[in-house]
């Protein structure tokens, strides 16, 4: 670069000016500052807020109880306890996105092919806010409705179904996942509609005029298109279940070994281990997982862009 | 269905029979669609709405079982609500201004000088939705200064960041409708500043984004209780949760409800709005 700016020929330095350098070099360096400068502000305080608590987490992560590098709280948090919070948070994120994934695309589907307009921009809507909103307010909303004495608990046991004797809890994993489902299906509904406009109808009616059924026109031509585009979204819904703290933590009081929670239960204090740092081997062992995700998101991502858009 | 004796229908039924196949297969295609759409429609319908007629049931009804509005007028009393409600509040008002001042000039700055910057943007405002809160915290909490653990705007640092998706979303779309290029051209060459253009010509041309991404900021500060609770600050989600529902867990669920209402209603408004918009620049 700076070779680059010695040989520019400038009005002021034609070929040598050893005395004249200083002042092009420094109006130039000010020049490619100055597009830097503008959204300097935006990059500092991404590296702040995103970068360094990231560094300290992976920092951390890898630091003994007495100071030096060690990676004993990486291998301590791939056994026991620990191992059990990744299965479980892994189950738990795949329940919540294969499921609310496949529920996902049926409901977009019905909605997307309804002739009502309104119901189309009523769910529209309804999808845009209910995918943003778990959390804290959801938990106490099903504490009223599947509670001891929540609606829906009362309601069934008024026909006799204990959902108890079947095996659901409210505040234990069954609990969580039902929760979960409330913010995952509208969350795949937003995702998989864009993919569903995409799937032109010009390719249904040459499959019918060459004889296809329904069956062979799906077999062949829409579940494969849509494919890469439902599996994008499933993995957008792995990441969000696998992420969650506060609906599980709220909900079950964090008793549930889930990873988040073992994080928030080292950051609270609640954690007795041989090993202080073991909250940032957890953290590190989260984004290793979740930057997989991301890898197979964006592969997934690049097959679905052939066909749709 | 149709009178048989009108010539048009009889030219129906003749083209149904020449081509049977694929009429009758569509046909019943599309009866088969529709029976199945209503019984997933209504399923979901079922699923989303009792819990939120449960919510608002205990909302309005006192512990002895009767409707009534004690519930709800009991929450403004609750031990520490107040103050929550009054923390969170400040930390939403800190939160917007900061983000705001933070991305729009960035945004503004990156469409009309930068645009090779927006795919560097579009990465570094996807990580805050890749690392889960729950890590940044962690490690937010490791790293900061005690001066800035000791004060609640800690949070609203973190916020900013938690907001910086759709934030630049809603701002990247607002821009991209509008010919941001020649509108700060016209404003230049008729002599405006550069803060002029932003304030006087950007500004009320993105407003429908700005007012969006300022909500929907506003929202999810109200919602967020994982910084929150880690970094001890008694925000009214931590309250909820910490409240004694011994006593009345009805208060718990009409303060929980009372957010989601508010939160639905402003965000459906918001929503709406922003179709309308569209649709009238499309148009």
């Amino acid at each position: 670069m700076e070779t680059l700016e010695a040989t520019a020929p400038t009005p002021d330095a034609p070929a040598s000016g050893v005395g004249a350098g200083p002042g092009v070099r420094r109006r130039s360096w000010w020049r490619r500052l100055g597009p830097g400068a503008a959204i300097a502000p935006f990059l500092l305080y991404s590296a702040l807020g995103i970068g360094i608590p990231t560094l300290g987490v992976l920092y951390y992560a890898f630091r003994g109880n007495n100071g030096g590098w060690t990676t004993e709280n990486v291998s301590a948090v791939v056994h026991g306890i620990y191992l059990i919070g990744f299965e479980n948070s892994i189950k738990l994120a795949l329940l919540t996105s294969i499921i609310p994934g496949i529920l996902g695309v049926f409901v977009a589907y019905a909605i997307h092919t309804s002739r009502s307009q309104w119901l189309r921009r009523m769910t529209a809507t309804a999808s845009g806010v209910l995918a943003n909103f778990g959390g804290v307010n959801l938990t106490f909303m099903f504490v009223a409705t599947l509670g001891s004495t929540g609606v829906l608990t009362l309601w069934l046991a008024a026909i006799h179904i204990n959902l108890t004797s079947l095996g659901f809890h409210l505040y234990t994993f069954s609990g969580v996942a039902v929760v979960y489902m409330y913010f995952q299906i509208p969350l795949m509904v937003l995702v998989i509609t864009p993919a569903l406009v995409g799937l032109r109808p010009s390719w249904r009616e040459a499959a019918e005029n060459m004889g296809a059924s329904s069956w062979r026109y799906w077999r062949h031509v829409g579940i494969p298109v849509l494919m890469p585009s439902v599996l994008g979204g499933m993995l957008l819904l792995f990441g969000s279940a696998f992420a969650a703290y506060a609906t599980a933590q709220s909900l079950t009081t964090g008793i549930i070994a889930l990873s988040p929670i073992q994080i928030g239960n080292f950051i609270n204090g609640n954690v007795f281990s041989n090993y202080q740092n073991i909250g940032y081997a957890i953290a590190f062992g989260m984004l290793v997982i979740l930057a997989a995700v991301m890898v197979l998101y964006n592969y997934v991502q690049k097959r679905a862009s052939r066909w749709l858009h | 269905m149709a009178p048989l004796d009108a010539p048009s229908s009889g030219l129906e039924l003749l083209a149904e029979e020449t081509a049977p196949v694929p009429a009758f297969s569509t046909g019943r295609a599309r009866r088969r669609v529709r029976w199945w759409r209503g019984i997933v429609l209504v399923l979901t319908g079922a699923f989303f709405l009792v819990p939120i007629y449960a919510g608002l049931r205990f909302s309005f009804q006192g512990v002895d079982g009767h409707y009534s509005l004690s519930t709800l007028k009991e929450l403004p009393k609750a031990q520490g609500f107040t103050a929550a409600l009054w923390l969170s509040t400040k930390l939403a008002i800190a939160t917007v201004v900061v983000a705001v001042l933070l991305m729009v000039p960035t945004t503004v700055y990156v469409h009309l000088r930068l645009p090779r910057l927006r795919r560097m943007m579009d990465v570094i405002t996807v990580l805050p939705i890749v690392i889960p809160p729950i890590v940044l915290i962690a490690g937010v909490l490791a790293v900061a200064p005690l001066w800035l653990k000791a004060t609640p705007y800690l949070l609203s640092l973190m916020y900013v960041i938690l907001a910086m998706p759709f934030i630049y979303r809603s701002l990247d779309a607002g821009l991209l409708a509008i010919d941001l290029k020649t509108l700060s051209e016209a404003s230049r060459s008729l002599g405006g500043r550069w803060y002029s253009t932003l304030l006087r010509v950007v500004l009320p041309n993105i407003r429908p984004a700005l007012i969006s991404a300022a909500v929907l900021t506003l929202a999810m500060v109200f919602g967020e209780y994982t910084m929150a609770s880690l970094d001890l600050w008694t925000t009214v989600p931590v309250w909820i949760v910490q409240f004694n529902g011994a006593a009345n867990g009805h208060i718990q669920i009409a303060a929980a409800m009372a957010g989601l209402v508010v939160t639905w209603v402003v965000l459906t408004v918001i929503v709406s709005l922003d179709r309308s918009q569209r649709r009238r620049a499309r148009g």
